[in-house]
């Protein structure tokens, strides 16, 4: 590496219920990004003209999400004419793996200052609709075996032995995580209100955490994917794993992640950047990874993404003091804690996307955030950031406070 | 002249397709010149209003030929030029500027119905015969003169898809309900005045919809949301019938959905390669072979022993357990009397109750009215004496034990009717030794029913050393008279299906002693193709039967001083069903078997671990291993002259035991990869399993000689 990519500032919306009931949900998904492109700019003064490039992760960018929206925000924000804008799409990493790509292409000396991050306003397009050949050419479909991912969740859970109790109690652990986080008001620094117009706010703090859940109510949801495993999803997934009798449907929309409206944005830079616009490094990126996995479980990326980024960056787990997996299914969690020996005490330490919802293409730079938070908050060093994806793959990044 | 045409004062030609030489009109060479001509002609007639497309034949049209569909062997430029000309007529047809009407006076099946779709408009004679569809699915084709894209344009697709994927030839009332005719008319006389009126009624509507500006599929284009969600579902619920081993209908549903996607001209393209890659395909050769020429070989009684057409006028069954139930309720079905045998009232009774109890239950979906329910009850006759003398048909359906049936066959044979004949409903013990309970042995038959009677099609015959071929023809005659169909094999332990099932169930003990999981040898199961694992089935037909049959043939050993005489290997079975059995694990009825029964459903038993005590076989040995048994036994059953055909062989083996569809049978799947690729497999199979995997030379010989007459 010729340069340290620097990270310094990572900010987010808070998120909330991604339905029409939600509280963001009459924002539009430009506004999400024009919000905190404004309070980036605001906050650090920022002189926007050094910034190079604005890559922002959508999952489903399609009509008012689509089009390259993250340059259309950079014009609507009112940022300097020559920052150029990219929308990126590697399904739930998109986000992290706008960090990871900014973070690389200041390493490499190109580039010297450029935004991450992503959006997702799942209220107002839904999960999906941008279609694909995946799910929606019948014959790349069956060729190659397409399988909605809770059914992969729910096999991991069946074949790691995650019962219903486990993957639930984690489901609590998450929301009590999080409100506690959330009410101490550890989250302050990083989520950034949401105003109308009139600057009035429409949603200040995360709404979408419920901290009164228990047991009772988690094990009272029905499984969210007996369904499709029925209609036939859970006999191709089977095809794979013989040996496995049954799938455990387990997961639910308590355990599972929430569907939330939100955005995130991260700032990377170099050193000189940063000294040139009077900016402070909170943390730089020690090591990005991806990988792919076996496409139809296809939530078993994280952990060998994990360790190829600690490979890479020399590091063994004893030298990282916080893990973060993102909350997409228990069983994710779960198995990646079981993949890398993570204690309790190191993971997921404010809850994560079961209780505050995973904002498809804007999670990656959340996580940023809240790691960043917590290093400072409790004085440590290192964070692993980790994420399941679709199609199998897995995406890792090691950030360290500076 | 084959195509008569024939233009009225009005200007409406009228053409008349009377194909030479054929009963039927056919999209052959002759066609191909035909239509060649027609369409220059329409093309530059002077004052043409209109079409009418019609036949001279019984049928509108019968669609391709399959002798020729068989020939192909690759699917290169000429061949798919040739399938894309063929396609060419028809849009030529659709686009000329005068409205054209296909007069439907008889079947319009598949490139029949194409040509009609290529119309704009489809009046349809009030016959049940005058039936419409495109039954290429059905053996492993596509309807690729149009008919997957106009389908899906004149219906749209979700109403498309099963009309396309089922095959199924629909009655007019039917069509017209499903958009695929658009009007009938009482007579076939009717037909061409009811064209005629309508082109001078609608002389503009010359444009098909897809052909319209703007035009838009019927319930939603490519995009709308219920379109794209048929789309992703669609191929779940396809894969979880096919398994994916049926290419037909997953190119089919993949050409559909996209022919939205693109222009009509890319479409028809898109089609004509995919027509062009299925009948190339195994699978389209296999289906062909067996469920066309071999089904239709089989139904037209060329096993058969020639002879006058006999019918039996009353019957009676003895042994009112299950299978007597059973047959009983087959016969009522199809209107032949029947007296329904057991020791006691009771048990008649309550034979007679099942039966009644299976004609309410199809009463109640429908199936028939209050009324044929209760008449066909009414013909079964529960009795407790002999009390049946005359009796064209008896059948003994008494539990399969060799001393039980040969006092019943004693008992019974002599209150046949003079010319009747004596059926013995045994699943695996030798009928020449039967035969020898009964004073004339020469009217003594096997007729092997399958469980459950009342849905299994299938019925094997077994002849005796002395069976007569008078017997055999009337037994043949009777199983066809209760619609079923026979297939003809000769004696032997287990005759034809049971000795290859029972080989299915072996192998699965097998693995299970291999060491495989037991949920990864059903999975194994599942992915070739077979309805039912060979663990589950056994729960099924139960562990219990499975060594009661063993000590009777071990009796039977010892009354013939012979070894051990029922021919499959059977050491995995003794292995494990023994000990099972002896645990008390019988089967589902005993709610234990290889699988605990419980209110959470069915669960293999973690038990079975006992029996494991190797590391286990590949998936794919795994999958081979269930095939390849099943296979080398019916190749054995057609050397040693148990099968009297290959035909036979392969639509038992699907009928009857399950052998996966898509392979054609048994003997077909040997033929379809080539018996040296076949031996090439066996061989290793053999090495790293057994012997049991060991093919003859003479055997294999067979099949290589035999060459093409197996179709």
């Amino acid at each position: 590496m010729t340069e340290a990519a620097y990270i310094y500032d990572a900010i987010r919306t808070p998120r909330s219920r991604g339905k029409a009931d939600g509280a963001l949900n009459e924002v539009k998904p430009i506004d999400l990004v024009v919000t905190l492109l404004r309070e980036m700019q605001a906050r650090h003064d920022l002189d926007t003209a050094r910034v190079d490039d604005v890559m922002l992760g959508c999952v489903t960018p399609v009509r008012e999400q689509g089009a390259v929206l993250p340059k259309i925000a950079l014009q609507k924000a009112g940022w300097a004419q020559n920052v150029a804008g990219a929308q990126v799409n590697r399904f739930c990493a998109s986000g992290l793996d706008t960090v990871n790509t900014a973070a690389a292409k200041v390493a490499s000396g190109w580039e010297d200052l450029v935004c991450a991050g992503g959006y997702e306003s799942m209220s107002r397009v839904p999960m999906g609709s941008d279609g694909g050949p995946f799910a929606e050419d019948p014959e790349t479909n069956i060729r190659t075996g397409f399988v909605p991912q809770g059914v992969g969740a729910d096999l991991i859970a069946t074949i790691e032995g995650f019962d219903r109790d486990a993957v639930d109690a984690f489901a609590m652990r998450s929301q009590k995580l999080a409100a506690h986080a959330r009410d101490s008001g550890w989250f302050d620094r990083s989520v950034v209100p949401v105003r109308d117009e009139n600057g009035l706010v429409i949603l200040e703090r995360d709404d979408f955490i419920k901290p009164d859940t228990d047991m009772q109510k988690l094990g009272a949801l029905k499984p969210s994917f007996a369904g499709p495993g029925a209609m036939g999803y859970d006999l191709i997934a089977l095809a794979k794993y013989p040996e496995v009798e049954r799938i455990e449907h387990v997961h639910t929309p308590g355990n599972s992640s929430g569907i939330v409206d939100g955005a995130s944005l991260v700032m990377i830079g170099n050193e000189r950047a940063g000294r040139d616009l009077g900016l402070t490094p909170r943390g730089r990126v020690v090591s990005v990874a991806l990988t792919a996995t076996e496409p139809t479980i296809m939530l078993t990326g994280p952990g060998p993404a994990a360790k190829k980024a600690l490979a890479k960056a020399g590091l063994g787990m004893d030298d990282i003091d916080l893990v973060e997996i993102n909350e997409a299914f228990a069983s994710v969690a779960l198995k990646l804690q079981r993949d890398l020996d993570v204690p309790d005490e190191k993971l997921n330490v404010v809850g994560g996307a079961i209780a505050m919802g995973h904002p498809l293409g804007a999670t990656g730079g959340c996580l940023v955030s809240t790691m960043l938070d917590e290093l400072e908050r409790r004085r440590l060093k290192r964070a692993l950031i980790c994420m399941c994806v679709g199609g199998g793959m897995g995406i890792a990044t090691i950030i360290e406070r500076v | 002249m084959p195509f008569h045409y024939e233009k009225d004062a009005d200007g409406v030609v009228v053409v008349t397709m009377d194909m030479d030489g054929q009963s039927a009109n056919t999209m052959n060479a002759q066609f191909r010149e035909l239509m060649a001509q027609t369409m220059d002609r329409l093309e530059a007639e002077q004052g043409l209003t209109g079409v009418v497309i019609a036949s001279a034949k019984k049928t509108f049209f019968a669609g391709g030929d399959l002798n020729a569909l068989l020939a192909v062997e690759t699917a290169d430029e000429t061949y798919f030029r040739y399938v894309e000309e063929n396609k060419a007529f028809l849009r030529r047809l659709e686009r000329l500027a005068v409205p054209v009407v296909a007069a439907i006076n008889g079947a319009a099946l598949g490139g029949g119905y194409e040509i009609a779709l290529a119309c704009n408009r489809r009046i349809c004679v009030d016959d049940p015969a005058a039936v419409t569809g495109v039954p290429e699915v059905t053996l492993g084709l596509l309807p690729g003169a149009g008919g997957v894209v106009r389908i899906t344009a004149l219906l749209g697709l979700e109403k498309a898809l099963p009309v396309l994927l089922e095959g199924k030839p629909h009655a007019p009332a039917r069509a017209l309900e499903l958009g695929m005719i658009d009007q009938i008319v009482p007579d076939r006389e009717s037909l061409i005045p009811a064209a005629k009126a309508w082109i001078r009624a609608n002389p503009d509507a010359h444009v098909q919809p897809w052909d319209r500006k703007g035009f838009r599929y019927p319930g939603g284009d490519a995009d709308a949301p219920n379109v794209r969600m048929t789309a992703t579902v669609a191929p779940t619920l396809l894969i979880r019938k096919t398994r994916g081993l049926s290419p037909a209908p997953e190119r089919i549903l993949d050409l559909a959905v996209n022919s939205m996607r693109m222009g009509f001209d890319s479409a028809l393209r898109a089609e004509s390669r995919a027509f062009c890659k299925l009948v190339v395909s195994r699978e389209a050769k296999a289906a062909i072979s067996t469920f066309f020429f071999g089904m239709n070989a089989l139904k037209s009684g060329r096993f058969r022993p020639e002879g006058p057409r006999w019918r039996a006028r009353s019957a009676a069954v003895i042994g009112a357990g299950m299978m007597g139930a059973g047959i009983a309720y087959a016969h009522a079905e199809r209107g032949l009397e029947t007296a329904l045998r057991d020791v006691s009232d009771e048990a008649a009774r309550a034979g007679k109750a099942r039966a009644g109890a299976i004609a309410e239950a199809r009463a109640k979906k429908g199936r028939l009215s209050a009324a044929e329910a209760e008449a066909l009850t009414a013909r079964i006759r529960p009795t407790a004496q002999d009390d049946f003398a005359g009796a064209d048909v008896i059948v003994e359906a008494v539990f399969e034990d060799l001393a039980l049936k040969e006092k019943v066959i004693a008992d019974t044979f002599p209150l046949l009717s003079e010319e009747g004949i004596y059926g013995t409903n045994t699943s695996t013990l030798p009928v020449s030794i039967l035969a020898e309970a009964c004073p004339d042995p020469a009217r003594f038959i096997g007729i092997h029913f399958f469980s459950p009677v009342e849905k299994m099609q299938l019925v094997e015959l077994i002849a005796g050393e002395k069976t007569s071929a008078e017997t055999i023809r009337k037994a043949w005659d009777y199983v066809r008279q209760i619609g079923r169909i026979p297939i003809v094999v000769n004696d032997s332990r287990g005759f034809f299906t049971s000795r290859v099932f029972g080989t299915y169930l072996d192998e699965g003990m097998a693995l299970l002693r291999d060491g495989m999981a037991p949920a990864a040898i059903e999975r194994a199961a599942w992915k070739i193709g077979m309805p039912v694992g060979p663990l589950q089935v056994h729960d099924e037909v139960s562990l219990e039967l499975t060594m009661k049959v063993h000590a009777t043939h071990k009796a039977l050993d010892a009354r013939l001083g012979v070894e051990n005489g029922f021919p499959a290997d059977n050491a995995a079975t003794l292995a494990v069903a023994g000990p099972m059995v002896e645990m008390g694990r019988l089967g589902r009825k005993a709610g234990a078997g290889f699988y605990d029964y419980g209110p959470e459903g069915r669960r293999l038993w973690p038990g079975l671990a006992q029996f494991a005590q190797g590391p286990g076989a590949s998936m794919r040995d795994a999958e081979d291993r269930l095939l390849w048994r099943q296979a080398i036994e019916a190749l054995r059953c057609l050397d040693e002259g148990v099968l009297r055909s290959q035909v036979e062989g392969d639509i038992g083996s699907i009928m009857a035991i399950g052998f996966p569809h898509h392979t054609g049978g048994a003997l077909r799947f040997i033929r379809g990869m080539g018996p040296e690729a076949f031996k090439a497999r066996a061989d290793q199979l053999a090495d790293a399993w057994g012997e049991r995997f060991r093919l003859s030379e003479r055997a294999l010989a067979r099949l290589r000689d035999d060459g093409r007459a197996a179709a």
